[in-house]
């Protein structure tokens, strides 16, 4: 077991830092149904922590957790080494924890640029009058989260679609533009809920690869939930496995791929 | 020539009541851009908003009636005058406080139902305020004067008769209410596209849950909203009060801001102004020509009048038939 503040060096040789999300015994209740059953695990700082299981497993849950969307009834979450009261997930999003969604939110009405330029909102912080009239500090802002924003755009290659309204892109174009604006954050942990639920061969190729670009240009951990096995191994360094709300493993792919409860998870064993 | 000239104080005197229209649809669209939800209330809160205006202007002891029937005393009057910018800067303050009230007794409650559970609460709303005006400030008509000059402005009369040998009527009151729209507006547009707030605003209106992932507070959006309508139904409420008086009547006003959406979208401020203008120019323009007996009469052989009454009724029902988003709506597109 590793030490909270130690880090590790994955296969690649990155360097992988100390503890940034601790969750601590989690159990999540709808009414009389356990999701989350005394979960704990970690993440740290800038590795790729993939959360899988089946269907109904709890993922989703767990990662509404983490950003404030659920209220866990029993259970801790550190973040940053505090202890996290409970939150609201406007709250959760101001300390610098970013998320994308498996059924995509999107401002439909606004263009891409204008939707990844709410993702710097908080960052603004000239007054209210300042902005209202275009005057002093908050051009100068203006311009600079112009600069970011555009830097994310070419990064994720969406510079001909800048203009276009959202609610015109196809499917995997605007998961790419979630993304976008949970970048544009600038994040210490970014979620990723099912990033490539729906896309085809190439897109999940490509998202593949933006995710790991991220990860390496921008030092930004990175939970995510994927559903594709292939995926996960590739992409993550370490993995989470629920099954029925319960955690059944917990380590580096080839540790989790040799797991007998996770295979049978897998494979369908009968629970009982 | 001499219809002409008419005409064309028709259509002036029409483009300033268009303004006023404007101003209580204004209010209307505000709250449906940041909340989806139809503010049956809005032209009660402009009512209330002017209530209290002469309420504090005059010193009157809120609740007085109540008051003196519970304890049989003989209170009415603090007996001071305060001063109208001051009134106005703390009628500001009753409003918001009417947000702030607003959100956590009920928005707060009905958070994810349909439009149409938040429509007929707002119903509820209306209804109350205006009980609560009445009980807080007594139902007789109030004049309303906070300084603004009225009466027929005479440099124009002289000016157009100079001019055209004929002189314009039209009301200083008119004029001030248009430039202090122009400048609400301008207001409103610096705040909804440059400001952090009116981004956040426009994101609440169209995702609750995509705002919520970039760190906008839902409840602090719907306070502001809220506080924002509240703002200008009281500046609709001081020019509609000092026109006509401070009646109970005012609250129908609202309803003529129906057609003003439904030509100009519930979604759109400028919108709401051009729609506003429309409706002004075009009732007073039809009941001109209609009534006149050289113009109508000499075309159609009749003439009709009081048409005023049902005019942007009938264009919000053509407008229904053939743009049901209205000119400036956003287009609806039900994808399947």
């Amino acid at each position: 077991m590793l030490d909270e503040t130690e880090g590790y060096t994955t296969a690649d040789g990155r360097q992988i830092g100390p503890v940034v999300m601790d969750l601590r015994n989690i159990t999540l209740r709808f009414g009389g149904v356990e999701a989350i059953k005394n979960i704990s695990f970690d993440i740290r700082q800038g590795e790729i922590r993939a959360i899988i299981g089946p269907n109904g497993a709890g993922k989703s849950s767990m990662l509404n957790v983490i950003s404030g969307f659920y209220v866990p009834q029993e259970g801790e979450v550190w973040f940053k080494g505090y202890r996290r009261g409970p939150m609201k997930p406007y709250e959760v999003a101001r300390l610098g924890i970013a998320r994308t969604f498996q059924n995509i939110a999107l401002f439909d009405g606004m263009s891409v640029l204008d939707n990844i330029m709410t993702g710097r909102l908080n960052k603004v912080k000239s007054g209210f009058f300042s902005q209202a009239l275009w005057w002093g500090r908050a051009e100068a802002e203006e311009i600079a989260n112009r600069e970011q924003v555009e830097k994310i755009i070419d990064f994720l290659e969406i510079q001909n679609i800048r203009k276009t309204p959202v609610g015109r892109l196809p499917y995997g174009l605007k998961k790419r533009v979630e993304l976008a604006r949970a970048l544009a954050a600038e994040p210490q942990l970014l979620l990723l809920d099912e990033p490539m639920a729906g896309m085809n061969v190439e897109e999940k190729e490509d998202m593949s690869r933006f995710i790991l670009d991220v990860n390496d240009e921008f030092g930004t951990t990175i939970a995510l939930i994927e559903h594709d096995m292939g995926v996960v191994m590739d992409l993550s360094d370490r993995v989470v496995v629920m099954d029925y709300g319960r955690k059944i493993g917990d380590g580096t792919p080839s540790e989790v791929r040799s797991n007998q409860e996770v295979i049978d998870a897998y494979l369908g064993v009968s629970h009982d | 020539m001499d219809q002409l000239l008419y005409g064309s104080e028709v259509l002036i005197n029409g483009l300033m009541t268009g303004v006023m229209y404007s101003l209580v649809a204004l209010g209307f669209v505000l709250i449906y851009k940041a909340s989806g939800v139809f503010n049956y209330a809005q032209g009660v809160m402009a009512l209330f908003a002017a209530l209290t205006l002469v309420g504090i202007m005059e010193g009157q002891v809120p609740f007085a009636h109540l008051i003196n029937a519970m304890f049989g005393t003989h209170v009415e009057s603090f007996g001071w005058n305060v001063p109208a910018l001051l009134a106005i800067l703390l009628t500001a303050g009753v409003m918001v406080l009417l947000a702030i009230l607003i959100e956590k007794l009920v928005l707060q409650h009905l958070v994810g139902q349909e439009p149409i559970i938040l429509f007929m609460a707002t119903i509820g709303l209306a209804y109350f305020l205006e009980g609560l005006g009445d009980v807080m400030w007594g139902a007789d008509v109030k004049t309303l004067d906070v300084g603004l000059p009225q009466g027929i402005s005479e440099s124009i009369e002289q000016a157009t008769n100079d001019w055209f040998g004929y002189g314009f009527f039209i009301d200083r009151l008119d004029i001030w209410a248009t430039i202090i729209a122009a400048i609400l507006v301008a207001a409103l547009v610096a705040f909804s596209q440059y400001t952090k707030q009116g981004r956040a605003m426009r994101a609440v209106a169209d995702d609750h849950q995509a705002a919520l992932s970039v760190g906008i507070s839902l409840q602090f959006i719907w306070i502001m909203v809220w506080s924002i309508a509240g703002f200008v139904a009281l500046v609709a409420g001081i020019m509609w009060g000092t026109k006509s008086g401070v009646q109970f009547s005012l609250s129908l006003i609202a309803l003529k801001a129906l057609p003003v959406l439904m030509l100009g979208g519930f979604t759109s401020i400028p919108g709401a102004i051009v729609g506003g203008l429309i409706i002004g120019v075009g009732e007073k323009l039809f009941e001109f020509i209609m009534s006149s007996p050289d113009l109508a009469g000499s075309w159609f052989g009749f003439t009709i009048s009081a048409t005023e009454n049902w005019f942007a009724y009938v264009l919000a029902l053509m407008f229904l038939v053939f743009r049901p988003q209205g000119l400036f709506g956003e287009r609806i597109i039900e994808r399947v």
